[in-house]
């Protein structure tokens, strides 16, 4: 009877002292989520902490050597900020991060906007073959950000474009995709036409799980497809959005196969054209891996605070 | 009409009913026309690199250049291109192939099982330190993949791991997402007073996690299992920062290989192109087959958060 009076939650080693059964059972109680859980918990150390701790060591360390190829022996010191100092003083990378930003503000709205859209139209009784629709948008999140843009440069490079030369015979206007100004948006159009259904699919998850009284209920007030959408869709699918902007914001500082590849076809993209893509250089053409590692702690620190800004400005306007 | 209206949203096929569906005005014609008009022109978009890269995949080089990109060149050389991608190099590209789905199998199979243990312990047990753990695996999510691969190069290469299987592998093995929607879904659909009804008909609890837990689970380690194949697959950054043996090359590093050729080698456009699609077609079907699966503990996860 003494297990009616413990609580119903997670069981606690202090459950029932009095038989020994019990107490051997209760050691069992104890061991076994950090047997459960020890197998993840060390990997995540070792392929995430330990990186990142290896990450903030390397950026405060400074490597001298002596004599010209190092052969007089390498000494290695504490650089107090110094690796900061250089990362901050280079302005590629700081106008590689501004580059970021503008794209994110002008890709991620226009991305998510367009995955609601969709999703909207999609669950609306207005749309034929939903289901068709849907996997065709989703499907290229598949499809590796690599070859997606090896598929997307075929149609950006003048002479082999399909679209280039139909824009010509259409219109006589030939347009640069690869261009100075032109080649960040032709990045974008990449990104968004990768996650962009990835994106819908998340909403479309959360529209489904809207409960049909609600829409039963605004149907009674009067309410049409557009008041519905504004009024109940919108707000009850918030969380989706923020989780999806959250991920974008953080994937747009991560960006780096698009540019990388693109690099081989357009004269304007140069190699610290993104952040990630500048300490890529630094650390395998530079081999100076502890300005890298100042550079990959800095655009952590920047996605943290984009993220944080993004869920606090979220969460004030929801009071 | 009660039954139509619970049942409606659930579908994922068949148009919604009616008159239970958002607006619920029913269906006028012009609108369904307009819609589905939009809609269509959407997928075109989403369709024409795809529709492209099989007209080019049939082309030779002359052709590729020479004739209309839309539409199929004079010799219908896809059978030969084909030939060509599997077999130039000594079949290197089956290779690639074969590491991608070595990478993506084996690691998202092991990171799933993970993911679920870890996340099943967090929700059904108190013990010291699991705030901690949760929020150390928190953080971790929102960590950006390529901040910790450079630093886990450097790691690698002291262990002697870089540029082997297991560089890529062992990485491939954590997903702090798929840890955090098992503790939630864990949270949510694993009832207590069953777990406690198992312990006192005697199963330990390894036992109890293994029969019961995962059993319970499904939906969502379905959803865990393919997020982590599909980030393991299209992962660039880790395998490019690790490996400099072609042989252990996934498909992505290896086509980015041909690719880089081609301003030099005109040949490898053909292979390009058909690697290319022989990639991409197993990828789409998968991903059109699978994208049911796709909601599973999404929706939880996205509710809670």
């Amino acid at each position: 009877m003494t297990t009616q009076t413990t609580p119903t939650g997670a069981p606690t080693a202090a459950r029932r002292p009095a038989s020994p059964p019990a107490k051997k059972r209760s050691t069992a109680v104890g061991r076994a989520p950090w047997i459960l859980v020890g197998p993840f918990l060390l990997l995540f150390l070792l392929t995430f902490v330990l990186p990142i701790i290896v990450a903030i060591g390397q950026s405060f360390t400074t490597v001298t050597r002596a004599g010209l190829f190092g052969e007089q022996g390498v000494t290695t010191g504490f650089a107090w900020f110094e690796n900061y100092r250089i990362a901050l003083e280079d302005g590629n990378f700081v106008a590689s991060i501004w580059r970021m930003l503008l794209f994110g503000v002008v890709q991620v709205p226009v991305m998510i906007v367009a995955a609601t859209v969709l999703a909207l139209l999609l669950e609306s009784a207005s749309a034929r073959w939903p289901g068709f629709f849907r996997a065709t948008y989703f499907m290229p999140y598949g499809i590796p950000g690599v070859i997606a843009t090896i598929l997307w440069s075929f149609l950006y490079v003048p002479g082999l474009s399909p679209i280039i030369d139909l824009t010509e015979t259409l219109f006589g206007f030939t347009p640069d995709f690869l261009g100075a100004g032109t080649v960040l948006w032709s990045i974008a159009n990449i990104v968004t036409w990768t996650y962009a259904g990835y994106n819908m699919l998340i909403i479309v998850a959360q529209l489904k799980a809207i409960p049909p009284e609600m829409y039963e209920a605004a149907r009674v007030d009067g309410a049409g497809p557009w008041r519905t959408a504004w009024s109940i869709q919108l707000p009850l699918i918030r969380p989706a959005l923020v989780l999806t902007t959250v991920f974008s914001i953080i994937g747009t500082l991560q960006l780096f196969a698009e540019p990388q590849l693109l690099m081989t076809v357009s004269p304007a993209i140069d190699s610290q054209y993104t952040p990630n893509l500048s300490a890529y250089t630094t650390a395998f053409a530079y081999n100076d891996y502890n300005v890298a590692a100042a550079q990959s702690v800095l655009i952590a620190l920047v996605a943290f605070a984009l993220s944080f800004l993004f869920l606090r400005l979220t969460n004030r306007s929801s009071r | 009409m009660t039954a139509a209206v619970s049942a409606a949203p659930q579908r994922t096929d068949a148009p919604p009913f009616p008159a239970a569906t958002p607006g619920g005005r029913g269906r006028r014609p012009a609108t369904t026309i307009l819609v589905t008009a939009v809609l269509a022109v959407v997928a075109i978009y989403f369709l024409v690199p795809v529709y492209w890269v099989v007209v080019a995949a049939s082309k030779t080089t002359d052709d590729l250049f020479g004739t209309n990109g839309f539409w199929f060149g004079n010799t219908f050389a896809l059978f030969d291109n084909l030939g060509a991608v599997l077999t130039y190099g000594g079949g290197v590209f089956i290779r690639w192939f074969a590491n991608s789905v070595l990478y993506a199998g084996v690691g998202g199979l092991i990171a799933t099982y993970l993911a679920a243990a870890g996340g099943y312990a967090l929700a059904k047990y108190a013990f010291k330190g699991r705030n901690l753990i949760f929020g150390l695996v928190l953080g971790g999510v929102l960590v950006p993949g390529t901040a910790t691969a450079l630093p886990l190069f450097l790691l690698f290469s002291q262990l002697g791991l870089a540029n082997t299987y297991w560089s890529v592998l062992i990485p491939s093995l954590v997903s702090p997402f798929g840890f955090f929607l098992c503790r939630i879904y864990a949270d949510a659909t694993v009832d207590t007073s069953l777990v406690e009804a198992a312990r006192i008909d005697g199963a330990g609890e390894l036992r109890i996690f293994h029969t019961l837990g995962l059993r319970i689970m499904t939906p969502a380690l379905v959803t865990v299992f393919l997020f982590q194949i599909v980030g393991i697959w299209n992962n660039y950054f880790l395998p490019l920062v690790m490996l400099s043996d072609q042989d252990l090359y996934p498909i992505t590093l290896g086509l980015n290989n041909w690719n880089s050729q081609t301003d030099r080698l005109p040949e490898f456009y053909e292979l390009t192109t058909g690697g290319v699609l022989l990639s991409v077609i197993p990828l789409a079907v998968a991903m059109i087959v699978l994208q049911r699966f796709w909601r599973g503990g999404l929706t939880e996860g996205a509710v809670k958060a």
